[in-house]
């Protein structure tokens, strides 16, 4: 089995979900304090079509944004030397872009559910709003953010349609593990795929025990476990 | 000691506009469920910003709408017991009551310590909020506010949460370590027996409204408006049209009544209380009777309560509370056929 698939996939999964996770939380974090209705429901809007839209279509986007010659990509080109289409940075936009709504969501419901009053309680008793989001909203919330990490992770993992668009599938530097059962197949070599579905699926089957372990633990302490 | 309110807000259905000013007594914010007194409560934190006013706490303008000044809650320095406490649930008793310390460790450990024993919490500085009683998170809760040392302590609807036969312990409890606070208490409540216990001062609040102010004791005994005659708990109310100078008319009673005090235009409702009806039998009294029919018995646990109507097409019902020992002596065989209102107890109230 070729092993380049497993570490790009490895490597843009791990940096993708670092950004997925803290974008995530951040624009859950600010939505839900937004103070206007109507700015919430854009807002929201605009997070969440990535979840809607066919991945295809959303790279389809994604290349105009970062092709060498639309304003963007020529910016970054230009100004930073960054080529960003068919390199491996691109996989991990790809994947970003598609995880980033499971994150936010989890995020921001997790952060609804989180009892106004400890926020005022932190607020009356003197502490800053960093402290109350470290200390008060974060544990607080922490079950439903850290399954929706999870969730976000599977997502960017899995990703194929627009890392395809807007990475290519070239082997060895775009090439994630999708990408790769896909031309195996492609290329009649199914015992060829065998490898890089069993990678997937053994992830799997890890993040549904992880996720049911942090949705049993949420659900734990807001019941109040007796002694 | 002074707190000084005079806000207006605009809130779903009627608009908030209170103002009243409490100087280092504990002072009751008595009002019907929605009627805005949590929301003055969260507006005088910080919490909620009011459309316009003026809060004035220790000579520290809080909040301006003119002045364009409006503090954050941090810079408040206000106690705030929530309704569900809002205890920390990640935090154990002794990190929740540390959060409202703002001191040095050492200091701040003996003083913990203090804390502790006052709020009968020693055993329990290890414990986390799910493993303690409603009685214990509600100390832990005070305890927080007040090792804030801050200069308005606001205790919103502070027994609603816990168990009835736990209540007037509690109550009796917390009087105690509140009695140590030198600062002004607010406290919402829609209990008559609270404020009538914890506050020498109330505010009567309907529809964001303050309808009533002043001493505890005198709004109960003279409500004056219908809405405090209500939340007094006087049973019996009536709309009225008036006669005469100390006449009335009892629209809901079909009756005419005296009274002693004389009725000025502005008064629309005449209120007894169930305790004031007396029974009669023979022809002692000449006026101020009301005949009982239809009468139902509804046992409470102190006391009977009759619950009756003057005419038989009347809608409204009358309340007659007698206590238990009386009604088996004197009542249980022979029930009332008429009752005489005391013109001294009838309360004359007005609307707006």
């Amino acid at each position: 089995m070729n092993w380049a698939p497993v570490i790009i996939s490895a490597k843009t999964a791990c940096l993708s979900i670092l950004i997925t996770f803290f974008i995530g939380i951040l624009l859950a974090h600010w939505v839900v304090r937004m103070r206007s209705e109507k700015a919430r429901m854009l807002i929201d809007g605009i997070l969440t079509l990535p979840m809607v839209l066919p991945p295809t279509v959303m790279g389809f986007f994604l290349l105009f944004i970062f092709g060498v010659k639309r304003p963007v990509g020529k910016f970054i080109l230009e100004f930073f030397g960054w080529k960003i289409v068919f390199t491996w940075w691109a996989t991990v936009i790809a994947a970003v872009v598609i995880s980033l709504p499971l994150m936010y969501r989890s995020a921001r419901g997790a952060f609804e559910q989180v009892d106004q009053n400890l926020i005022y309680a932190g607020r009356t008793l003197g502490k800053s709003e960093w402290w109350i989001f470290w200390r008060v909203i974060m544990p607080a919330a922490l079950p439903g953010v850290a399954s929706g990490g999870i969730l976000a992770f599977a997502r960017g993992l899995g990703e194929f349609g627009a890392t395809a668009m807007l990475a290519g599938n070239i082997a060895g530097q775009t090439q994630t593990l999708p990408l790769a059962i896909y031309s195996e197949v492609a290329a009649g070599d199914m015992e060829g795929a065998y490898g890089y579905v069993y990678i997937l699926v053994a992830i799997s089957f890890l993040v549904i025990f992880l996720m049911n372990y942090f949705t049993l633990k949420g659900t734990a302490r807001g019941k109040g476990r007796k002694k | 000691m002074s707190l000084q309110v005079d806000i207006k807000k605009k809130l779903k259905g009627f608009t908030l506009d209170v103002t009243f000013e409490a100087d280092g007594d504990c002072m009751g914010i008595l009002g019907a469920s929605g009627c805005g007194k949590s929301m003055t409560l969260k507006c005088i934190a910080g919490i909620e910003k009011p459309d316009s006013g003026r809060i004035v706490l220790n000579g520290k303008i809080l909040f301006d709408s003119e002045k364009h000044i409006n503090l954050s809650t941090q810079k408040r320095k206000v106690g705030y017991l929530f309704q569900n406490y809002a205890l920390f649930p990640n935090m154990t008793v002794r990190e929740n009551i540390s959060v409202g310390l703002a001191a040095s460790k050492e200091n701040s450990n003996s003083r913990l310590e203090e804390l502790a024993a006052l709020f009968q919490l020693e055993g329990l500085e290890n414990r986390y909020p799910w493993q303690l009683s409603g009685g214990q998170q509600q100390r832990v809760a005070l305890a927080r506010s007040l090792a804030y040392e801050p200069e308005v302590l606001m205790l919103d609807e502070p027994f609603s949460a816990l168990d009835e036969y736990l209540k007037e312990n509690l109550q009796i409890q917390v009087k105690e370590i509140l009695n140590r606070y030198k600062g002004d208490i607010l406290m919402v409540t829609h209990s008559r027996e609270e404020v009538y216990r914890f506050c020498p001062k109330i505010a009567v609040v309907h529809n964001g409204h303050v309808v009533a102010r002043g001493d505890t004791r005198e709004i109960f005994q003279n409500p004056c408006h219908v809405t405090a005659a209500k939340l007094s708990g006087c049973k019996n109310i009536s709309r009225i049209k008036r006669t005469g100078e100390n006449r009335v008319y009892a629209l809901d009673w079909n009756t005419e009544l005296v009274t002693a005090e004389s009725v000025g235009d502005e008064v629309r409702y005449i209120g007894i209380r169930a305790h004031d009806l007396q029974p009669v039998y023979d022809g002692t009294y000449q006026e101020n009777l009301i005949s009982c029919l239809h009468p139902e018995l509804p046992e409470g646990l102190f006391e009977q309560v009759v619950l009756f109507r003057t005419a038989e097409q009347s809608d409204s019902l009358l309340w007659w509370k007698v206590g238990k020992e009386q009604w088996r002596e004197a009542f249980v065989q022979k029930l009332p056929e008429q009752f005489y209102l005391p013109p001294e107890a009838l309360m004359l109230l007005t609307e707006e």
